[in-house]
Formats: structure tokens, C-alpha cells, sequence
């Protein structure tokens, strides 16, 4: 459990959204959006990682590109909602999330 | 309609001449069951597949005009042909045969290569012309029917379609790394670019005259539009509709010309329902109409069909397109349109020309091109709204109206508007970018290219095809409407490349049918042209005055049906899919081989469809161009040439 909330996040995009192509991730603070790795769709496969994954969840108003749309700005959104993965994750879901 | 094979080269004599077209012809049998001619003399020869439709009895090609030392091959439709044919029998014309072939080389005699500007219809035809050895290669100013031409050491070769090139000993299918990028991104390949590296398409509206060893290549048509300044200034609307209706129900009417029964696809839209109500008025003994059904409701407009069928009163048939049937007739659906593809859209069109054919019909009439000419695609609202947008970036209210677009993409109106708004780039939006329209698609169509391999992505470093379709524009692009580029970018470049291609002519010559497009007539086109952006696109209200001409053809179910495109399900048809080439074209060692795709992005690719888990533009556009990718390598044996080859970029035609 050494992952930190960051770590698990990109991760995440990079094995759902760049299907293992680490070297296209983007730096924490860049927005997935223009660097087009998330596309008006596919946010809501974020949205399902953060509900089942990271036990957090995540109403309608919530899918804002301000909560959204950076590595940054979803472990700051994950940190503010929740206790934190490591305490209110699901360990079935992480596990085969990962 | 018909297939055409040819070539002019000086090294080749009769004998070894006639087997080249044979093999060729043979390549593209399916374009032309009815009857094949070949005819070859020193260093010229012409082939021809024949799918009989007017002049039955005698309207066999290649046809000559020995008095003129004329030989054609031809394929297509001159709608025109019987007022063409009265205006040469005044000039003195005499006519053996009751085919419009024969008004095409009457034509040429009267006006030399200018002869294509006479023609109402769509074709692609080569003409040799005996005393001044000279090659004519013409192609419908549209783009409908297809050709494709390469050079050999000595000569060149031409035919309908690429595979009939490869027939020739000195060609060999290899990958032109740029034209896949541009399908990744524009969805085609930019004329006269193909998928195969040497191997290049006659641009719609253009002719090529090959003399003396060189081609040369010239528009004869060109799309315009009025300035931004005059682009309101029209007649009343009113006044604007009837021309509409008139200029229409003539266009429907001379694309029932035929000596076979012509029938009409009716996919329960606006288009389509137009087209076949005229038709319905022209043909008093009855029309039929042909039409796909899918299993999945998303897709499904049975109903609209229905009410269209009872309306009319038509002869209907229709087939049900499962997804599995999409993953069955998927390989063959790629064989046809010789270069992968992002959507599985052409296979249901696949299916329903077989449906004509197994009906007996050979001819059909389809609502196509209506959505370019009268602004009826979702790109169009899009870019209004989005234009709307950018120029007060920071307004929620603004951007509620993003939540007016795709009412049938379920995942798309689950999002909220400002996310919706950041995803169409509204701040960053240069409102002076020539591709402003279609940016979002360009981008979200991009995205897919992360499937693309080190090579490939070696290979193309640097390379932008949108910027290479930005610097092509015609000079006065800028000084036309936003309404009128964005039109203009569909009209152009998707309608011919994809459209008219993939979904067009390559599925309904798979089973010999002839698709005829009365929204395609250049009367038409231009009249469109000229009429003003509020007339077509009010307010969000899409082909509002093609809707005003033509609301008493139809229920008002249909005439005030808001645009829902053609679809079919992507990687779902193939999540269910137990089709065996599915696993083998995308095993690592045949993605590795083929060396266009990342294998292991490929793996984990399979493996999110199989968990049932893809979603999203990229997924499945990711998931559709790599498997056809896969297929095309496999099918048309491609060299893989990416680790040696230097970028091609530019145009290699001077």
C-alpha cells in the first residue's frame, strides 16, 4: 500500500486510457482533456474509477473539468471527498483494478 | 455501373496487353456480373466489367468510334443523356447504339476534354483517342464513382478500383504511412493520396490527359460559395424552397432513367424519404423500397420506416443487421474498401445491397449528400454553438446549449455542460482557424493514433494531416460563411473520401448495385451553394429549408424528425463475435508483422473489449481502424516497409 493516491490515478489512466503507453502520460498538473487522453466519453469510466476504485463518490455536479481534469486535480477531489483509498477503498475492486 | 481497367504503356504489345486486362477485370468482376470486353493495340489497352443498366442489347464496352479512332471504357450514368443525344443529332451526330456511352464519345468529337462539363451525372471513364495518341481519365464532379491510377516503369495502369492495379507486375501494395495518419484523423485519405504508397485516386471533378509520356491533372468543376458579405442575400424563402423543389424532384426524376427497374433505400430519415416520395410520384406502378433493421434499438429506425412504407405505399424489404452479421461480413466489407476504417458503418450497407440484389433490382436511389448540401450533419450545430461559445468563454449559460447536441448519445448527455464545454476547447478556440469546425472531431479521431506502433509513430514525427488539408484550401475559403467552410470541408473531402467510397459505391458494387444520389446533382449543389446560412442551419434547426420544401411529401413525424446519422454498433458487433480471423489478425505476432500497431496496446485493447468494458470515440474508433488495419495488411499482402522507409511527406504529383 506504498501507492500514493497520484500513483494509483495515473496508473489507472495509463492502463485504461493509454492501454500501457506510459511514455504518452502527461504530468500531473496537465489537463487530460488537451492533451487528449480523456475524451467527453471516456470521463465517465474516470468517474467509475473513482466510485468503485478509490470509494469516493461522485454526484453529477461533481464531473467538472475543475475536479476532473488533471492527476492533480482528482487526488485533490479524491483527498477533499473521501477519508482516502487506503482507509475506504474496496480491496476487491482495487485489486482488480490494478 | 460498371468496373473500367486500363493502361497506356508503349512497352507493352497486344498479346501480353489483353492478359493484364483480363487479370484486371477479373480483380473487379464484382463491379460488373453481366459481361467483361477487353480491347488492347500497341502500347493502349482498355477493359471494361459491365453491369448492363441502359442499352441493354447493345451497349458493350470497350466501345469505339472508328470514324473518329475513339476507344472508351466507361463507368457510370449520363442522367442527361437524352438531351445530350438530341443536341448532337442537330449538330449532325449520327448514333448507332441506345446507350449513353455512345453520347459520351459523340461528345468528346464536339468538345474535346471540355465534354465532361456537358455531363449530368457520375462517372469515371478513360478514352483513347487514336490520332492524337491521347489518353483521356475523367472522373464525376462529385466523386461518386472511383479511380485509381499508378505509374509502372514505362507507362501507367488505371482502374476502378486499387486492387486491379496490383495485377500489374511492377506493383506491389505497401503502406503509405501520411494516408494512414490522414485516416486517423480525417477519416480518408486526402486525393490524390491513397492508403498504398504510389498508387493515387483522380480527384472528383478532375480529368487527367496523358500525352507524350506525362499526366497532366486539372479541375474542370470547383465547389464556391458567395462571400461572407452576400451570403444572406436571397430570395424570400419561400421562393427559395420552390427552386429547391423543383431543381430536386427534376434531379430525382432524370436518376430514374434506366432500362432496368430502379428501387429506393429508406433508412426512415428525411433524405431518404424525400428522394423515394419523388420517386413514388414519377413511378405510378408501384416503387420499391429497401431498408436495414438493427437489433439494437440504439440503432433501430424500423418504425420511422414503417410509417414512411405505409405513407407511400411501397414494395418493401428489409434486412436485419445483428451484430454478429457485422463481424461476419466485416473482412469482406475491408477487401471492398481497400483501406482500413474507423466505424464498422459500411457493413449494414453491405447487407442491404445484398438485399437489392437478391430482389432483382440493380439500381437505387438513396437520400445521400443531403446532410453536405443542405447543412443536415451534427458538425454544423456544433460549430455554431461552439462559435457561440468562444466568444464569452466564461458563460455557464452559454454552454447549456452543448446539452442541445447528439440527443441520441446517451453517454454524451450524461455530462455536464462545463465539462462539455472544455472538452470542445472553447477557450482555446481560434475563432479564425480555418478547421475550427471540425477541430473536435479531427482531435477526438487523433486520439486514436495511440494504437499506432514506434515506427509508425517514428515514421510520421513531425507529420500533421490537418495541417496538410489546412494549407490544400482553395484561396477563397476565407472569404466564405463558417456555415459554408464547414460544408465545404464535408462536401470536399469526407463525402468523396468516406462517404461516397466506403459507404457509397465500395458496398453496393460488393453485390452490383448502383447507388444514384439526387441531393448530388450539381444543379443542385449549386443552387444550395448560394442559398443563405440562415436558410439551411435556423438557429439549431438543421436543412430547415429542404425541410420547408419538401413537408407535404411526408408524415410530419418524419419531416420534423431532428437529424439522427447513420450508425452501427463498433466493437460491439465484435465483443460477441467467435469469428476466427478476429483473434488471428490481432495476435501479437500478426500485429508485429504488420508492423503499423503497438502490439501490447493492442493486447490490453482486446482485453478491455472482452471485459466489456470499451467505450468512448477513441475505444472503438481505436479498436475498428486497428482490426481493419489488420485485415487490409493481410488481405492486399502489404510489404512492411515502415523500419526502412524515409517519410514521404508533400505531394509526390508535379
Amino acid at each position: 500500500m506504498d501507492m500514493t493516491a497520484h500513483d494509483r490515478i495515473r496508473a489507472f489512466i495509463i492502463e485504461n486510457f493509454l492501454f500501457g503507453d506510459a511514455d504518452s502520460m502527461v504530468e500531473n498538473s496537465a489537463s487530460l482533456i488537451d492533451n487528449e487522453i480523456i475524451d467527453s466519453t471516456a470521463v465517465l469510466e474516470l468517474v467509475a474509477f473513482i466510485e468503485e476504485s478509490l470509494a469516493v463518490p461522485v454526484a453529477d455536479s461533481d464531473i467538472v473539468p475543475a475536479n476532473l481534469d488533471s492527476v492533480d486535480a482528482i487526488a485533490r477531489f479524491v483527498a477533499e471527498r473521501g477519508a482516502g483509498p487506503a482507509t475506504r477503498g474496496n480491496p476487491e475492486c482495487v485489486s482488480r483494478a490494478f | 455501373m460498371c468496373g473500367i481497367a486500363g493502361y497506356r504503356d508503349d512497352a507493352l504489345g497486344a498479346p501480353e496487353g489483353l492478359a493484364l486486362l483480363v487479370a484486371m477485370t477479373r480483380a473487379i468482376a464484382h463491379r460488373g456480373p453481366d459481361a467483361a470486353g477487353h480491347w488492347a493495340e500497341a502500347g493502349i489497352g482498355l477493359g471494361h466489367r459491365r453491369l448492363s443498366i441502359v442499352g441493354l442489347a447493345d451497349g458493350q464496352q470497350p466501345m469505339a468510334d472508328p470514324e473518329a479512332g475513339l476507344m472508351l471504357s466507361y463507368n457510370g450514368e449520363v442522367f442527361n443523356f437524352p438531351e445530350l443525344r438530341a443536341e448532337l443529332e442537330q449538330r449532325g451526330h449520327r448514333f448507332r447504339t441506345h446507350s449513353d456511352t455512345e453520347v459520351i464519345l459523340k461528345l468528346y468529337r464536339e468538345y474535346g476534354a471540355d465534354c465532361v462539363s456537358h455531363i449530368n451525372g457520375d462517372f469515371a471513364f478513360a478514352l483513347w483517342d487514336r490520332p492524337n495518341r491521347r489518353l483521356l481519365l475523367a472522373r464525376d464532379r462529385m466523386g461518386v464513382r472511383p479511380l485509381y491510377w499508378a505509374r509502372t516503369g514505362t507507362g501507367i495502369v488505371f482502374a476502378s478500383e486499387a486492387k486491379a492495379l496490383f495485377c500489374h507486375p511492377q506493383l506491389s501494395a505497401e503502406l503509405d504511412p501520411p494516408a494512414l495518419d490522414q485516416i486517423f484523423t480525417l477519416w480518408s485519405p486526402l486525393a490524390p493520396r491513397t492508403i498504398f504508397k504510389g498508387i493515387f485516386e483522380l480527384p472528383p471533378a478532375h480529368l487527367m490527359l496523358f500525352q507524350g509520356g506525362k499526366p497532366q491533372i486539372r479541375p474542370y468543376w470547383q465547389l464556391d460559395y458567395p462571400d461572407e458579405a452576400d451570403a444572406s442575400q436571397t430570395g424570400s424563402a419561400q421562393s427559395v424552397a420552390e427552386e429547391v423543389l423543383d431543381l430536386l424532384t427534376d434531379a430525382t426524376r432524370i436518376r430514374l432513367r434506366a432500362d432496368v427497374p430502379v428501387g429506393s433505400y429508406l433508412s426512415g430519415g428525411l433524405d431518404s424519404a424525400i428522394v423515394a416520395a419523388l420517386a413514388a410520384r414519377e413511378k405510378p406502378d408501384g416503387l420499391s423500397t429497401f431498408s436495414v433493421a438493427f437489433e439494437s434499438a440504439e440503432y433501430d429506425e424500423s418504425a420511422y420506416q414503417h410509417e414512411m412504407v405505409s405513407a407511400l405505399g411501397t414494395e418493401h424489404a428489409q434486412v436485419l443487421c445483428r451484430n454478429a452479421d457485422i463481424a461476419d461480413v466485416f473482412p469482406d466489407v475491408v477487401r471492398m474498401v481497400e483501406r482500413p476504417v474507423l466505424r464498422t458503418a459500411p457493413a449494414p450497407l453491405h447487407l442491404l445491397s445484398a438485399l437489392v440484389r437478391a430482389k432483382g433490382y440493380k439500381v437505387v436511389l438513396t437520400g445521400e449528400g443531403a446532410d453536405e448540401v443542405f447543412a443536415g450533419y451534427d458538425i454544423f450545430k456544433e460549430a455554431k454553438v461552439r462559435r457561440f461559445c468562444a466568444r464569452d468563454p466564461k458563460s455557464q449559460g452559454r454552454a447549456l446549449l452543448f446539452k442541445r447536441l447528439y440527443p441520441y448519445l446517451p453517454e454524451f448527455q450524461k455530462q455536464n455542460a462545463s465539462y462539455l464545454a472544455a472538452y470542445f476547447g472553447v477557450e482555446a478556440a481560434r475563432l479564425d482557424d480555418p478547421l475550427f469546425s471540425h477541430r473536435p472531431r479531427f482531435r477526438s479521431t487523433s486520439a486514436a493514433k495511440l494504437f499506432f506502433s514506434a515506427d509508425l509513430k517514428a515514421t510520421l514525427a513531425g507529420y500533421d494531416a490537418a495541417e496538410e488539408l489546412a494549407a490544400q484550401l482553395p484561396a477563397r475559403f476565407g472569404h466564405w460563411h463558417p456555415l459554408h467552410q464547414a460544408q465545404f470541408l464535408e462536401t470536399r473531402y469526407l463525402l468523396p473520401g468516406y462517404i461516397l467510397s466506403a459507404q457509397g459505391d465500395r458496398m453496393a458494387m460488393a453485390h452490383g448495385v448502383e447507388g444514384r444520389f439526387p441531393f448530388l446533382d450539381h444543379r443542385l449543389v449549386e443552387l444550395a451553394a448560394g442559398i443563405s446560412p440562415a436558410l439551411k442551419l435556423r438557429g439549431l434547426e438543421e436543412k430547415h429549408i429542404l425541410r420547408r420544401a419538401t413537408a407535404h411529401l411526408m408524415p410530419k413525424t418524419i419531416g420534423r424528425r431532428t437529424k439522427q446519422p447513420y450508425r452501427a454498433p463498433d466493437s460491439a458487433a465484435f465483443a460477441a463475435s467467435d469469428a476466427p480471423y478476429d483473434a488471428a489478425a490481432l495476435s501479437r505476432r500478426a500485429v508485429a508483422q504488420a508492423g503499423m500497431f503497438n502490439p501490447d496496446a493492442v493486447q490490453k485493447l482486446q482485453a478491455k473489449l472482452a471485459a466489456g468494458k470499451l467505450s468512448g470515440f477513441r475505444d472503438n474508433a481505436g479498436f475498428v481502424g486497428v482490426l481493419s488495419g489488420q485485415l487490409w495488411h493481410g488481405q492486399f499482402s502489404v510489404t512492411n516497409t515502415l523500419d526502412q522507409s524515409q517519410p514521404t511527406y508533400g505531394r509526390e504529383l508535379t
